[in-house]
């Protein structure tokens, strides 16, 4: 089976985040990139997928900083193919444009299965998993928690609220929204990135042009205006933990 | 081509799920600028009752076995067909683990534009949607012809969405669904045992800003001299730190606690979701920037790590004295 995985770079929301003087868009300049967590639980996915019946995994993702990193580290938890796309600036490259691109470079590589995200906090015209399945003529289904190969199909486990898994047949080829892979990501220790980078290669793709044709064209962006903000207890530990407890003796819990 | 504003009734083993009623709100917002009608699109089969307190001006619904369940690959090709017939200005689907596996595919499939996470309209129609896990704001004109937007809770409330008289109801002709390539085999339901944090008064809370499976006894130690219960965030139940039964949130329980401490919790739009209507909530974040304290009543911007040990040696002195 072959296995795809793309991959991308998100704003790092610990960071302060500020909009750009066009007032439409994020200050892209001092933002800190990280990879979007779900894309951590398909990698972990995908190779589980691997160690149970054997694969080849591709990981994909747009060149940026930190990138060569992200992708060796999931060489060294056991991606077989690294792939980094060229000449497009991810940080501008809506959904639409994202799912074509990767479309075209699909349509070559010809994977039976497909592990997205399920979605990036910042998107704003849907997540790709959708978008790239009807593109490439696959089912889609997304916050998947768990993948089974059978022949032919998979076995998966989507997510509803409360709780509740639906499994589903799913035939294949096919594209998954991965919210959660079936054990935590694994860690790899950096001397074995370290070993991976010297000798797994990246494959560079040339992007031609972005068609970001169904995006949605934002005119302003703004931080919320709550209704109300909360009240900040200032002063030292100890005196935080006072009034707290005075907090939760005033609404009866203690 | 119409003015008309369509919504997905999204439904799961014979309920329809509150957001429905939401997006017939936001509709109703829109409709008013658009000049056209609120139209609920209802897929299922033999499940006209579930249209019984829909507050729309009519009910299109498509009755076949294939639409019993949600399955994506059958209601998004019932879906297409509609939408191609009827052109209305919108369709509001809910950023679920419903409509966002179908407005992305009708989006591709008839070159239509989509808009996500949108949480209101405002008067003149433009959508805002909420990115950067609720820390920042977009607003931006509704595309044409039509805007396909999946739209999260938080703009209206469910009860707007909802009425004690029974739309009109109109039924219209699905596709041909064969050689379908997603099947629904069962539902699995959650593992029962643990307590039902559901029903807890006070919860204590923890999120990422735990740092590791360890520090969880910090909470454990709070929560045994308070009489609380422990819960969490989404990354903390991933990383397998507390069972899947404790998670609060979108994919979680609801909860509705008296009081409700978040400890390390960003307040991203997910988990505010299954806590925002919490009596009180007290969120402790190293972060002043962070959303949570946008929906809490009071906060501390301490690391949690100093003040959890002392919130626990204080609250036992409180009981013993
Ligand atoms: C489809 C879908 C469904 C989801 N469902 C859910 C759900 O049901 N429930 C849910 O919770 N999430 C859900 N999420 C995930 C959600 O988007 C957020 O990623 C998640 O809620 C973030 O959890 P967090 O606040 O614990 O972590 P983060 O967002 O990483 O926040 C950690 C916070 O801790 C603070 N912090 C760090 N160190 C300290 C310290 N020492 N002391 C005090 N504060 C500190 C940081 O400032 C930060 O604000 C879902 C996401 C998707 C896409
Ligand atoms: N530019 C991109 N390059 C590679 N993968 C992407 C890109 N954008 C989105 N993805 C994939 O789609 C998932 C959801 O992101 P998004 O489409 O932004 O919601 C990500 O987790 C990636 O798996």
């Amino acid at each position: 089976m072959k296995i795809a995985v793309p991959i991308k770079f998100v704003p790092d929301l610990v960071e302060e985040l500020s909009i750009d003087a066009s007032g439409a868009a994020l200050d892209t300049s001092w933002l800190r990139l990280i990879i979007n967590e779900f894309d951590d639980h398909a990698i972990e996915q995908a190779i589980l997928l691997k160690e149970r019946g054997g694969a080849e995994v591709t990981v994909i993702c747009a060149e940026g900083d930190g990138v060569d990193d992200i992708l060796f580290t999931a060489a060294a938890k056991g991606a077989d193919r690294l792939v980094k796309l060229t000449g497009a600036d991810a940080n501008t490259m809506n959904s639409h444009a994202a799912a074509r691109v990767l479309a075209d470079l699909f349509k070559e590589i010809q994977p039976d299965l497909i592990l997205t995200g399920v979605q990036a906090h910042n998107d704003l015209d849907g997540s790709i998993g959708p978008l790239l399945a009807e593109y490439l003529g696959m089912p889609y289904v997304g916050y998947v928690a768990g993948v089974t190969a059978a022949s032919g199909s998979v076995v998966i486990r989507k997510e509803y609220p409360g709780g509740i898994i639906a499994e589903m047949d799913v035939i294949l080829p096919a594209v998954l929204g991965i919210q959660a892979a079936e054990q935590p990501p694994r860690y790899v220790a950096y001397s074995k990135i370290n070993q991976v980078s010297k000798t797994v290669k990246i494959e560079e793709r040339a992007v031609a042009g972005l068609d970001s044709n169904g995006g949605a064209t934002v005119s302003r962006m703004f931080q919320p205006e709550p209704a109300q903000r909360a009240e900040i207890i200032d002063g030292s530990p100890e005196e935080v933990a006072d009034r707290m407890v005075g907090i939760f003796k005033e609404l009866g819990v203690l | 081509m119409s003015q008309d504003i369509f919504v997905l009734v999204e439904h799961l083993r014979g309920g329809v799920a509150d957001i429905s009623f939401v997006m017939l709100a936001a509709a109703r917002t829109l409709a008013q600028t658009s000049g056209g009608h609120v139209v609920a699109v209802l897929l299922g089969k033999d499940a006209q009752k579930l249209a019984a307190n829909l507050a729309a001006d009519k009910v299109l619904y498509a009755d076949h076995a294939a639409l019993t369940e949600f399955t994506s690959e059958a209601w998004q090709l019932t879906l297409a067909k509609l939408i191609e017939e009827q052109s209305p200005r919108a369709m509001l689907f809910g950023h679920t683990t419903i409509g966002a596996d179908v407005a992305g595919v009708l989006s591709a499939k008839l070159s239509l534009p989509l808009v996500s996470s949108c949480v209101n309209f405002t008067s003149d129609g433009k959508f805002v949607s909420q990115t950067c896990g609720g820390k920042i704001m977009a607003e931006g004109e509704l595309p044409s012809p039509t805007a396909l937007v999946t739209m999260i809770p938080g703009g209206y409330k469910a009860e707007q969405g909802q009425v004690a008289q029974a739309p009109m109801i109109e039924s219209f002709a699905p596709p041909a669904l064969d050689n379908l390539r997603v099947a629904l085999k069962k539902y699995v339901e959650p593992e029962a045992g643990d307590v039902d944090i559901a029903k807890e008064s006070f919860l204590i809370s923890v999120g990422r800003g735990i740092q590791n499976k360890d520090n969880i006894e910090l909470a454990d130690e709070l929560a045994a001299a308070t009489g609380g219960t422990v819960c969490a965030s989404r990354p903390v139940v991933d990383q397998g730190w507390l069972p899947t039964s404790r998670l609060v949130g979108k994919s979680g329980k609801r909860v509705k606690p008296k009081i409700y401490l978040a400890l390390g919790i960003s307040g991203a739009p997910e988990h505010v979701e299954g806590m925002g209507e919490s009596d009180v909530i007290v969120a402790v974040n190293t972060d002043p920037n962070a959303p949570i304290f946008n929906v809490a009543k009071y906060g501390a911007t301490l690391d949690l790590l100093d003040l959890v040990p002392r919130l626990t040696e204080k609250v036992k002195q409180a009981k013993g004295g």
